[in-house]
């Protein structure tokens, strides 16, 4: 029951319907959800920190090898394309379309990295049982924000539409970069999985105290 | 996790005088307005929730019109000068028989957006109108929304690659129409719609306030 004197930090009040618990210890690899509306409260995955830091340290690198490798290659009557990631961000520079380019290169490249990247600031010093950098809390706070931004799961769809539609035009070759970006794609589905905001909040905040 | 009394009796962070953060759920006395964990902004309900839903609706509905009637594609070959539109692209990925590639775009660019469109209406208005009926069935079509709409994007992606990859001068070469900014904007600006959309809302109908 909440009383009076249940201290604040034990309450965790649902964010999508308001609905107050009253947080206690969660077995193994639980979940727990609202009794209101049924979201997933907090999950525990012992050792899930470690996981996800090392599977955004690898997203992070595969990302890097994704815009440098050559991503498709075309061939058709003598003639030769190759693409790049950039190049295919670059399609939309000339005129009017410009600001897409840029919207573009954010949600495949940029957003991608930026989440990455402040996942492994705010995180990495906990793995270690550090204090956590200054800023952690800023960084974590971004890289969930941004989560519905990063597109790069609906861009390698859209890739394998645009192979399939240009398969009877030309020969389609595809180079490692693709499968680097495949791999990004699968990392941070597997990695947005194990983030249990409610755990990483927690621990940031003993980690501080 | 315990909870908050019996099934029976949930109470809201509100009704206990109490503002919760919706960026990491830390809860604080009602009337603080910066959270003490991650420095978010706490609003126990945002009350210019639904006009920002509105705001944001209207012009995604608005970019999605230009989207249908303009090409998004530019082709020309040897023999020919093309434009397609969205429908237009569809029509053809069918008469190649490429069956799923055209299920797959038609989802995501027309039936995606018009569904989106039509669930925050629907979203808006029962709150607006204090509607106490079902409740989990709307707080799903809230979750749903927030996590499909997203996906329309694939036709700008593949107008980004088909642009980008298809150009070999003289045989053939395909550039991006400007349906294409107008589509991503309006993805862009229905997404901020749900983003704008408070869900707390549709659990506040049948809460007696104090
Ligand atoms: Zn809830
Ligand atoms: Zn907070």
């Amino acid at each position: 029951m909440i009383t009076e004197t249940t201290p604040l930090d034990d309450l965790v009040a649902c964010p999508q319907c308001d609905t107050l618990h009253v947080a206690s210890a969660l077995p193994e690899n639980a979940r727990a959800h609202c009794q209101q509306c049924g979201i997933v409260l907090m999950t525990s995955q012992p050792a899930a920190m470690a996981r996800i830091l090392s599977l955004a340290l690898t997203a992070f690198i595969m990302m890097i090898a994704a815009v440098s490798f050559p991503f498709l290659t075309l061939d058709a009557g003598g003639l030769h394309n190759a693409t790049s990631v950039i190049d295919a961000v670059l399609a939309f520079n000339d005129g009017y379309a410009f600001p897409l380019a840029v919207a573009v290169a954010f949600f495949i490249v940029v957003i991608p990295l930026i989440r990455l990247s402040a996942l492994i600031y705010a995180l990495g010093p906990l793995v270690r049982e550090q204090r956590p950098r200054q800023g952690a809390r800023r960084a974590f706070a971004l890289a969930e924000r941004l989560r519905p931004w990063s597109m790069a799961e609906i861009f390698i769809v859209g890739v394998t539409v645009a192979l399939i539609k240009v398969a009877g035009l030309a020969a389609v070759t595809i180079g490692p970069a693709f499968w680097a970006f495949a791999g990004v794609v699968v990392i941070t589905v597997l990695k947005d999985q194990l983030i249990c905001r409610y755990s990483i909040w927690e621990s940031l905040d003993k980690a501080t105290a | 996790m315990g909870i908050a009394g019996q099934s029976h009796s949930l109470i809201t962070a509100r009704d206990a005088g109490l503002v919760a953060c919706q960026q990491c759920g830390q809860v604080h006395r009602l009337g603080t307005r910066v959270c003490k964990r991650c420095e978010g902004r706490l609003q126990s309900r945002d009350g210019e929730s639904l006009q920002k839903v509105w705001a944001w609706l209207i012009a995604g509905m608005i970019a999605y019109i230009p989207a249908n009637l303009y090409p998004m594609l530019l082709t020309s070959t040897l023999v020919e000068r093309s434009e397609s539109t969205i429908i237009g692209g569809v029509v053809e990925l069918v008469e190649h028989g490429s069956w799923g590639i055209a299920a797959i775009v038609f989802i995501a660019s027309v039936m995606i957006p018009v569904g989106k469109f039509v669930a925050i209406m629907y979203l808006a208005i029962s709150v607006q109108r204090h509607s106490k009926d079902n409740q989990h069935e709307r707080h799903k079509a809230y979750e749903v929304v927030e996590f499909i709409g997203r996906w329309s994007m694939i036709d700008v992606f593949v107008v980004a690659i088909l642009s980008a990859l298809v150009q070999l001068d003289t045989i053939a070469t395909i550039n991006p129409g400007i349906a294409a900014v107008s589509f991503a904007l309006s993805v862009i600006f229905t997404m901020l719609s749900a983003q704008a959309f408070d869900s707390r809302l549709i659990w506040d109908a049948d809460r007696t306030r104090p």
